[in-house]
């Protein structure tokens, strides 16, 4: 029990990436999460792809403005990531997977 | 080479034929009282317009009643995208205003979307779009059938989002984006420092209007206004109009563009003062005039207001009384003690009171709430009493443009105004403290004249556009049955009032008995000359028969004695044989 308490990476990633079409730029930040999430959460981590275009309404919960957008579900507290992830050290430290 | 299109072809009333060809501006109503007047009909269909101002100024009601109005009396559907307040704030901030937001959100009417941004939880990882709010915006848009839209205040995302530059260039294309939806939208946005009309320059963007909201603390009384700024291909007022926000919204004031061209009446109203009536050619005052009534204090100029609201009342008219002084309580009993009881008409709705210090608000909101009343009440009659508190709330000039702006908006819904105003004790009596005397068409002066130890009233009328008026000064007495005006004493030259009236109305009889008396007396002496002089002349006459007796006497005498003579002459001659004239002798006897 104290074990897995200490541990920060067994609970579940529940990812969200907001994009508003498949342009460019939400490739490559769809990319550059996939390839992040293997080296750190390998195993642990799930991403759903929201696609605004498709599902306009589900931009109200989430807050979303600004596409790509990457919501952290969880573990919680919530985080919010916008741009394309191509900062790979903003990412880890905005995913908490880095201390600020 | 022949030139059809030119001279510019003209319409039958002369103009040229410009705005025919081309399409004017669409504009859109935004159904708040006095904005589409001043915009000459709204603002610009299609086109995003910017609405600047500080905290506090009423950008966000503006925006909704917008949309909420283009709702409910356009039939035009709206979006509301709010940035700062959530949906049931909003709610709740504008049910006061008797808008149901929730019902014309279940009606499909109207959308509204809270974007919050917590800056704290945002992590900036490389470039961004806009797009989910383009899709937000447009899933509204397109749920709604949303001809208007507004965005309050977008501004707020350049303090939660990273990077100016693509925020920048991502708002440009959501106005662009707007115009191309053809939806008439209103973006408000805080003021900047050192009079900048938005925090982040987004005029550079919204450009096609702007209007901008001031609320501004004068001699501390607040203010609030509204100015276009800007307003492609469209004329527009380009003052500072006063603005007020009440329990029916914003309302602005386009006051200043009225012109000179209200209809006249040619129906008269009585003054409530029989004698009054009659000094102006027995009828009274013109209906829908503007009548000043100045005069010192105590002179009695909220008597003469309340006559008029008497006699208004008496007859089923409505009656609207501004009091800056007096409570209606107070007014009501004062006036039952001259004989005028108001009470009844106050509580049957005929006479409404309005009774504030000036300095609870600023002179616009007083204009305001006056427009409002007359406008929710159509009174017949109102009256300010006194405008001269109105003067501790503004300078001299904005006090008289207001009471213009008052003149003239009641005589175009042929409202008959009476406006009282105080004089300075020591000034000249003909001198109003806020010099609105050339507004007005009637005008009365009271005033105070001081003589063996009494303060009397003095009324008369100064001036009285369209009448033959009376240049009598009258005594104003105030009775337990109502006013009385009497005729001043003016003997000897001078004008007497009160005891002194009475003293030289008692002092013209005397004076006209003595006078009596002497004519009479006068008359007797004449008649006894008259008769003395006929005596004479009967004695002259009986001396005169007299005397012609006497000379008759006297011829008769004197022949007598002649042929006594003649006789005793013959006898002698006859007697000495006298050889004289036998002929001459025969012929004697």
């Amino acid at each position: 029990m104290t074990k897995a308490a200490s541990n920060p990476k067994p609970e579940t990633w529940d990812l969200k990436l907001y994009i508003a079409g498949y342009t460019p730029r939400a490739v490559k930040a769809l990319e550059n999460l996939k390839q992040l999430c293997e080296e750190h959460l390998h195993g642990v981590y799930s991403i759903e792809v929201v696609d605004l275009l498709r599902n306009p309404r589900l931009a109200r919960g989430d807050q979303i403005v600004a596409v790509p957008t990457l919501v952290r579900k969880l573990p919680e507290p919530v985080r919010k990531i916008i741009g394309d992830l191509s900062n790979r050290e903003r990412v880890l430290v905005g995913l908490d997977l880095r201390p600020r | 080479m022949t030139k059809p299109g030119r001279p510019a072809r003209r319409t039958p009333n002369g103009r040229t034929g410009r705005a025919e060809g081309l399409k004017a501006l669409a504009k859109c109503p935004t159904g708040i009282r006095g904005l589409d007047d001043v915009t000459e009909g709204g603002l610009p269909r299609g086109r995003p317009t910017l609405v600047s101002g500080g905290a506090g100024c009423g950008k966000t009601l503006m925006a909704m009643e917008f949309v909420v109005r283009g709702a409910r009396d356009f039939g035009e559907p709206g979006v509301f995208m709010a940035f700062e307040e959530t949906v049931a704030e909003l709610t709740s901030n504008v049910a006061s205003l008797g808008f149901d937001l929730p019902s014309l959100i279940r009606r499909k009417k109207l959308a509204v979307d809270y974007v919050r941004i917590e800056r704290s939880e945002i992590e900036m990882t490389g470039e961004y779009d806009l797009e989910g709010l383009f899709v937000r915006l447009g899933a509204m848009i397109d749920e709604v059938h949303a001809k208007r839209v507004v965005l309050d205040t977008i501004e707020s995302l350049f303090s939660s989002l990273p990077n100016e530059g693509i925020l920048r260039a991502e708002l440009r294309r959501l106005f662009r984006w707007l115009k191309d939806r053809g939806v008439t939208s209103v973006i408000t946005a805080e003021r900047g420092p050192e009079g900048q009309l938005t925090r982040y320059g987004l005029e550079e963007y919204v450009s096609d209007c702007v209007i901008v909201l001031d609320h501004r603390v004068n001699n501390q009384v607040a203010t609030r206004r509204l100015q276009i700024v800007k307003y492609r291909g469209s004329s527009h007022g380009t003052n500072e109009y006063p603005t007020m926000i009440d329990e029916h919204g914003l309302s602005v004031l386009p006051i200043t563009s009225l012109g000179l061209c209200h209809g006249v009446s040619d129906r008269r109203i009585s003054t409530g003062i029989p004698r009054l009536d009659t000094m102006m050619t027995g009828k009274g005052y013109w209906q829908g005039s503007s009548i000043l009534v100045s005069g010192t204090a105590g002179s009695g100029k909220t008597s003469v207001a309340t006559a008029l609201v008497d006699s208004v009342c008496k007859r089923g008219g409505r009656c609207l009384y501004f009091s800056f002084e007096e409570s209606p309580d107070q007014i009501v009993r004062n006036m039952g003690s001259i004989g005028f009881h108001l009470g009844p008409y106050a509580r049957s709705g005929r006479l409404q009171f309005h009774s504030v210090r000036p300095t609870l608000y600023g002179l616009e909101s007083h204009l305001v709430t006056l427009h409002e009343l007359v406008d929710r009440w159509h009174p017949d009659v109102v009256v300010m009493d006194p405008i001269t508190g109105l003067t501790s709330i503004g300078e001299p000039g904005e006090v008289k443009a207001m009471l213009m702006r008052v003149v003239d908006f009641l005589k175009s819904r042929n409202v008959t105004t009476l406006v009282t105003s105080l004089t300075e004790g020591g000034s000249p009596i003909d001198k109003t403290e806020t010099s609105v005397s050339s507004l007005m068409d009637t005008w009365i002066l009271l005033h105070m004249v001081e003589s063996a130890g009494e303060r009397n009233r003095i009324l008369y009328v100064l001036k009285s556009r369209g009448m033959a008026h009376s240049n009598q000064m009258r005594e104003f007495m105030l009775t337990d049955r109502g006013i009385r005006l009497m005729d001043v004493s003016t003997g000897r030259g001078e004008v007497y009032t009160g005891s002194a009236r009475a003293i030289q109305e008692s002092r013209d009889k005397a004076d006209a008995v003595a006078a009596d008396q002497a004519s009479r007396r006068r008359l007797g002496e004449i008649t006894y000359e008259q008769l003395a002089l006929e005596a004479q002349v009967r004695t002259l006459q009986s001396r005169l028969a007299g005397l012609k007796q006497d000379m008759a006497m006297a011829v008769k005498q004197e022949r007598e004695r002649g042929a006594a003579a003649s006789h005793d002459t013959k006898g002698l001659a006859r007697g000495r044989s006298a050889d004289s004239d036998g002929a001459q002798e025969g012929n004697v006897t």
